[in-house]
């Protein structure tokens, strides 16, 4: 059984002082069930969640309450995309008809504080002050620099390109450009990444409605299928983000794993991809994330960066919403983000950001600590 | 005299003479695991033996914190007085690559594969008077 997206909506990203978290998540779930012409009744399930911003199954409340199974939805920055692959699953399986994935939050200012405890690590691991991603993002950056000789000016590159997007988008945070000189001047924040090169915590909600293939059109006249959807943690010797040791032999991560296993899944494979949206939580992510999602080899990023092959009207155009830099990281939405943004371009449907030629398969990974990554693939 | 205490029981030996990290390591595949662990997260092995790590190694990758973290993040530094910290991972030969904070937080004085060496200094002094003590990178002169 095969499974389509027949409705998306989104509440924009950025901060949004008068409603809620769980208020931006109904507003995209209202906006989904319209898109698909289906009412809350009609929906079967529901998986959802939030990191900041409640239970995601608070949206009965919102939405009316009407006994289906409502499954919250934890996994970091990868909530989103263990959702849509849950609900994927239960679609598959046949035991579901419709039903409807949410993510929604809202997070305070600055940087993320996570738990060590919570993580299964001590407390003087963040009383030292190594609990903090945007080091684990900076010292991979740092190391592939290193081995793979892509230059700073790379990294600049990658959040204009964002802002560059997050213009054209109008559900976007950011929708200023910043100058290339502006985003490598600015005030450095973990070596070698600065200020501009990272997303911050914001807020937004997405909510997709999916249901079995062969009703899809009963629907919708242009449902966009899920050729795969996957989801994989880290593996012993991967280098990933909150680990006080790493192996001195590294293995594949899971965005490696999780890659290969979707395109086998969808019988396709990373050349045949018309757009992409990769987790770009800072500029390297974006940059080492292109080779591990297998789009090109290590170290090729430079050249297709600097050609401006990423870009809209590129050969590989990635993040054409501008991704988690212009959009911000409400982490129980951003995953969906992604989704959203690729059905638009299937669809035609994605204005002054729209990649041009007809897109027909569309490529999304969110990566989560402590090294977790969802992938999917779409077709319309 | 003032009580000098370790951040965390078993993290290093202490008080010792020359005190060493502590890691394990399984007695199934030999992988090495810091801090010390009851089982091994590559073969899920349960049979592990507690080992002093060696004191010197090369810097695989670092960066500088630029910005002061939020809690739990406990230095005793105010907003007023924090002062960004190098943090990396340190490769210790036959063992593992350590993460910690560095000495040095110039970044023009750090590269990848410098040799440094694992030193053990105060890192705070609680309201009691206790120094806690904590690992540090230092780069070798």
């Amino acid at each position: 059984m095969d499974v389509a997206i027949i409705g998306i909506g989104i509440h924009p990203f950025g901060r949004t002082p008068a409603r809620s978290g769980l208020q931006q998540g109904a507003y995209a779930a209202r906006l989904a069930l319209k898109d698909a012409g289906v009412e809350w009744r009609d929906i079967e399930f529901a998986f959802g969640g939030s990191a900041s911003a409640g239970n995601a199954d608070a949206l009965g409340n919102e939405l009316g309450l009407t006994g289906i199974p409502f499954i919250n939805v934890a996994n970091g920055c990868a909530t989103g995309g263990s959702s849509l692959m849950t609900a994927y699953n239960a679609i598959r399986s046949g035991a579901y008809d419709i039903g409807l994935v949410a993510g929604f939050d809202k997070h305070d200012r600055g940087a993320f504080n996570a738990d060590p405890e919570a993580m299964g690590l001590g407390r003087w691991y963040g009383e030292l002050g190594l609990m903090m991603t945007t080091q684990f993002f900076a010292m991979k950056i740092q190391r592939y620099m290193h081995d793979y000789g892509i230059s700073a000016d790379t990294l600049a590159r990658v959040a204009e390109k964002a802002f560059i997007n997050g213009s054209l988008n109008p559900n976007a945070w950011r929708r200023t450009p910043v100058a290339l000189e502006e985003i490598a001047g600015s005030m450095m924040v973990n070596n070698p990444l600065t200020k501009y090169m990272f997303c911050s915590p914001s807020e937004g909600g997405v909510a997709l409605v999916l249901c079995r293939a062969d009703k899809a059109k009963n629907y919708c006249a242009k449902p966009v299928y899920l050729k795969s959807a996957v989801l994989k943690s880290r593996r012993y010797g991967s280098f990933e983000v909150f680990a006080p040791s790493q192996a001195l032999q590294q293995v594949d991560g899971p965005t490696v794993d999780a890659s290969r296993a979707a395109f086998e899944m969808a019988g396709v494979g990373p050349k045949d991809i018309h757009v992409a949206q990769l987790q770009d939580t800072e500029s390297g992510a974006e940059v080492m994330h292109m080779a591990e999602n297998g789009f090109c080899e290590h170290g090729e990023q430079e050249q297709l960066i600097q050609s401006g092959a990423t870009r809209i009207g590129g050969s590989m155009p990635i993040n054409t919403d501008g991704g988690c830099l212009a959009n911000g990281e409400p982490i129980g939405a951003s995953g969906l983000r992604q989704v959203y943004e690729n059905v638009l371009q299937l669809r035609g449907e994605a204005g002054a950001h729209q990649v041009p030629g007809n897109p027909c398969l569309g490529y999304t990974h969110v990566y989560g600590a402590p090294g977790i990554s969802a992938v999917t693939i779409l077709q319309r | 005299m003032s009580n000098r205490v370790p951040i965390a029981p078993g993290l290093f030996t202490w008080p010792a003479q020359k005190p060493a990290l502590l890691g394990s390591r399984c007695n199934d595949c030999g992988i090495v695991s810091f801090p010390v662990a009851q089982s091994c997260m590559a073969c899920s092995g349960q049979d592990v033996s507690v080992e002093e790590l060696p004191g010197r190694g090369t810097l695989w990758t670092w960066t500088v914190q630029q910005f002061m973290p939020k809690s739990p993040y406990n230095s005793g530094e105010t907003p007023e007085t924090f002062k960004p910290y190098g943090v990396g991972y340190l490769e210790l030969p036959g063992g593992v690559r350590v993460e910690g904070r560095l000495t040095e937080n110039d970044p023009g004085k750090l590269h990848v594969g410098m040799e440094m060496e694992v030193i053990f200094d105060t890192w705070r002094i609680e309201p009691n008077g206790d120094e806690i003590v904590s690992f540090f990178f230092r780069p070798l002169a």
